[in-house]
């Protein structure tokens, strides 16, 4: 396949950035999307230019690290990450759009690499169990019933990429923090903390610059792991029963 | 300048600091004799740890709720993402919960018998008896393991074991246990306990008077070098897989950090043994950048078969049922699919070998669930392994509900790494090493889901106990700073290479030679190697070593984020570290576990050991780049288990 690429340039977090527009040829279907940057980035080196910096690792859906907007779409048109999608969900000949995610609280770094530190506030505001090592007790004395064991796993799948906040017209981190708060607060070792949890989170995602939601559902459309829009229901639950709790005391 | 395979053999390794006495009795007596820290004193030590994986993440996490001062960094833009996250299939313990004749020394047994007898019993025993911590921890954190309809955890049996021992997050066990880990560290973060450096990576240690009490870094969004000072440090860096190109590996996985620590004196034990793991999905070509692998829990339920003829091209489905062959239940009828990796591996080759494979390039197997989903229904076999089904769908456009997978080994993890003491500390006073960046546990070769045990077994419950002992004994009043001139002169190293890379402005980027070294190391130091094939490998990389120097090509500065430079300066310690594996691969004329030699197999093809030539672990010294380094053997003694040639017939 040939492809035209525009691509998002940025020198730094200081500079003004554009896109830039690049053709590739050669590419195979099965490559994977980030595989056919590689190619264009072997290209680029060789002819001198910087190549295009962006965030991966893993490469296969799990570690959260690649994050593209492309045609538009965070993680682009099939509901995986953006190392799972391939080639062959696109034709010869197409242009490609790629941009970093885009919101206020993911500043670009460089080209299509942003910085998502903010998430890992979130989570250093109560995104834990408090049970520091040697204090647990076996692992039985706790039976959890299934049912909340899978909702909790269910949460707990979140990978943290971010695409639930490029994908927002607000630029909310809604999804994100609520999955967290559900994967713990449904759990009996996650109780003690229920509270706290859910409104401190719920204070650092505010003070983080990430916006309000109005339940647009974009989030769920875009996240790789199909965590469900009702989670930032139980999200308002929890809040609102925390809230009223500190009220009264 | 000697040849670098006219090695020297050095003083044995003596004392590897394991406590005598009975075996069950010898981790309650180390912990008793270590020194213990005032815990006033501990917040005036600082421990510096490199990673944030399974190992890293949890010790940095236990060592801050400890009271001591953690200075932490990972390459990654979040501690979240370390490469522990990507494994599937579960975490061993020997809870027996199953009451199928489970016990911590049959864990202890099987581990040591899966190593095929390369590994030192004290720890393992000490792995096992922990084990059953681990999983108390993580479900105190908050982990969703599976769990049965009345509320208990479920468990299930994996690769090369016959009792129900493993834990598991449907295929995300890694992941769960990972963000575990990495919620303790996030809390020590927000409590001021950790200082957290992400997307900084370590370039190099600093020794001072013979202990390890600093690093220097890179800030890769600034490229600003640093450096940081501890009164110890702790690698958990992880394997080093990534030397082959293509591996399961992340991408930026890398051997920089043990590299490094290696330069500075820290013996590398038994680099050769590195693991093929069997069911991956087969490459599709030349733009491969990496291998995905498929858990092995898989081959629970799936039956891994070729056809019986050569060159067969009929679609799986077409071909009769008594036209194929499930050779490794043939082969060995009592494990069938169960056999371990670097079996299952090896099995997979020679059918491949004899023109049976299948898929694109004939590199390839089927790993069929059409009996599984007979036997269970599509629903149950959608419960178990959904997801992974999923992800081979998205990666080979295949539905592995109605057509076989097709599977293919790859490399996947690093038995050899830094050479540690029961303390789990390296030859440099100060240094330790845990998780995946140490020669561990397991031997020869590592059975399933214990990766993820001896990770968090060193993080959260080993190092923390053994490296009080060395800050008790060595309270580092001594400042030590940036005008000292040991820093001075790691420091002006560390720029004088990147400076390098940046200015030969050649022809050829970074990853053609990593392709290059990683095709050579899978075709003369994977999965079977040969005296012939090992002398071509080192022949064959100096040269490649000084080609790259020649005609590297770097763009940008290193005042920037630059990924290239990254790339390459990686590639600077790859070129020297597989010399060392194949120089490690050729000395050790035996099989034993991953490491195949074709010269020492039995008559029917199985790998043969030599236990009176080769029982110890090989700990190499450096000596310089290309120098023949020096041997230091560690003998290892089996009062427990008493080494059998393994048989899984």
């Amino acid at each position: 396949m040939k492809l035209t690429l525009r691509v998002w340039r940025q020198k730094n977090a200081d500079a003004d950035g554009a896109m830039s527009t690049y053709e590739v040829d050669g590419i195979s279907p099965d490559m994977s999307f980030l595989e056919m940057l590689d190619v264009l980035n072997e290209q680029l080196i060789l002819s001198g230019e910087e190549p295009v910096a962006f965030d991966h690792d893993c490469r296969e859906g799990i570690c959260g690290a690649c994050s593209l907007v492309i045609n538009g779409d965070a993680h682009g048109p099939e509901r995986t990450t953006t190392c799972q999608l391939h080639m062959r969900s696109f034709k010869d000949g197409d242009t490609i759009d790629i941009e970093p995610w885009r919101a206020a609280a993911f500043p670009v770094v460089k080209d299509l690499v942003v910085d998502r530190s903010a998430f890992d506030r979130i989570i250093q505001a109560g995104g834990y169990i408090t049970a520091p090592t040697g204090s647990a007790p076996e692992a039985h004395a706790t039976p959890v019933p299934k049912a909340d064991a899978d909702f909790a796993f269910e949460h707990a799948e979140c990978i943290g990429c971010g695409a639930c906040v490029a994908a927002c017209p607000n630029g909310a981190a809604m999804l994100f923090t609520s999955a967290k708060i559900n994967h713990l607060n449904v759990l009996p070792q996650g109780a003690p903390e229920r509270e706290t949890r859910v409104l401190d989170m719920v204070a650092q995602m505010d003070a983080e610059g990430f916006g309000g939601c109005t339940l647009t559902g974009e989030c769920a459309t875009a996240c790789p792991k199909g965590i469900p829009l009702m989670s930032i229901t139980s999200m308002n639950k929890e809040w609102l029963r925390a809230t009223r709790k500190a009220a009264k005391r | 300048m000697t040849s670098y395979l006219e090695y020297t053999t050095g003083e044995p390794v003596v004392d590897t600091k394991a406590p005598a006495g009975p075996i069950n009795e010898r981790w309650d007596k180390r912990r008793f004799e270590a020194k213990l820290v005032n815990p006033a004193n501990r917040r005036k030590q600082t421990v510096i740890v490199v990673g944030t994986g399974l190992a890293g993440g949890s010790a940095g996490a236990t060592l801050a709720e400890q009271g001591y001062r953690v200075v932490q960094f990972c390459y990654q833009d979040s501690p979240r993402r370390a490469h522990s996250i990507a494994a599937q299939g579960g975490i061993n313990a020997a809870k027996n919960y199953r009451n199928d004749g489970d016990s911590i020394h049959r864990l202890f047994y099987d581990t040591v018998k899966g190593g095929d007898f390369r590994s030192r019993e004290s720890n393992v025993h000490r792995l096992a008896q922990i084990s059953v911590e681990i999983i108390d921890q993580c479900v105190a954190q908050g982990v969703p393991f599976a769990r049965e309809y009345g509320g208990l955890l479920d468990t299930r049996s994996f690769g090369g074991v016959q009792v129900s021992r493993t834990f598991y997050a449907r295929g995300q066990t890694g992941q769960q246990l990972l963000l575990g880990a990495y919620q303790a560290l996030s809390r020590q973060i927000a409590a001021g306990n950790i200082e957290m450096h992400p997307r900084t990576e370590m370039l190099d240690l600093i020794v001072v008077d013979g202990r390890a009490r600093g690093i220097v870094a890179r800030d890769l969004i600034t490229g600003k070098i640093d450096t940081y000072f501890a009164d110890a440090v702790v690698l958990a860096s992880g394997g080093y897989g990534n030397v082959f190109y293509l591996s399961t590996n992340a991408m930026n996985s890398n051997a920089t950090a043990v590299w490094r620590a290696h330069r500075r004196g820290a013996y590398f034990a038994n680099p050769c043994f590195t693991q093929i793991h069997p069911t991956c999905i087969p490459r599709t070509g030349d733009h491969q950048s990496k291998l995905t692998l498929m858990s092995e829990s898989l081959r629970n339920d799936g039956r891994i078969w070729v056809p019986k003829a050569k060159g067969d091209t009929r679609q799986p489905n077409q071909i009769p049922e008594d036209e194929r062959d499930y050779y490794l239940e043939r082969i060995y009828p009592s494990f069938g699919n169960l056999v371990p990796r670097d079996i299952a591996s090896r099995a997979a080759k020679n059918v491949c070998d004899e023109g049976r494979g299948v898929g694109p390039g004939g590199q390839g197997v089927y790993l069929d669930f059409a009996d599984a989903i007979r036997r269970m229904g599509r629903k149950k076999v959608e419960e178990k392994y959904g997801n992974l089904f999923d992800m081979y769908e998205r990666i080979t456009a295949e539905n592995p509900y109605e057509v076989p997978m097709r599977i293919y080994p790859a490399v996947h993890y690093t038995m050899g790494g830094l050479w540690v003491d029961y303390d789990l500390q390296t030859t440099i006073p100060g240094l330790f090493a845990v998780g995946e960046a140490n020669f561990s546990d397991h031997g020869a070769n590592r059975l399933g889901a214990s990766a993820l045990m001896q990770g968090l077994a060193d993080g959260y419950f080993v190092l923390p106990a053994t490296i009080n002992d060395y800050l008790a004994r060595h309270p580092h009043r001594d400042e030590v700073t940036d005008d000292h001139p040991v820093v001075q002169e790691v420091l002006a190293e560390t720029e004088d290479r990147l400076n390098l890379l940046l200015s030969v402005d050649g022809d050829r980027t970074p990853d053609s030679f990593h392709r290059e070294l990683g095709e050579l190391m899978w075709e003369f130091c994977g999965m079977a190697r040969t005296d012939e094939g090992l002398r071509k490998a080192l022949d064959r990389i100096p040269q490649i070593r000084e080609e790259f120097w020649r005609r590297i090509k770097v763009p940008g500065t290193g005042e920037e984020l630059n990924q290239s430079l990254e790339k390459a300066n990686r590639i600077v310690d790859y070129l020297e570290l597989a010399e060392l594996m194949c120089l490690d691969a050729l000395h050790r004329s035996e099989s034993c576990g991953g490491h195949f030699r074709e010269e020492s197999q039995t008559p029917d093809g199985e790998a043969a050991r030599k236990d009176d030539e080769f029982g110890y672990a090989a700990a190499w010294e450096f000596t310089g780049t290309g120098e023949a380094p020096t041997l230091h053997k560690e003998d290892l003694v089996f009062e427990y288990v008493h080494p059998t040639q393994r048989s899984y017939a």
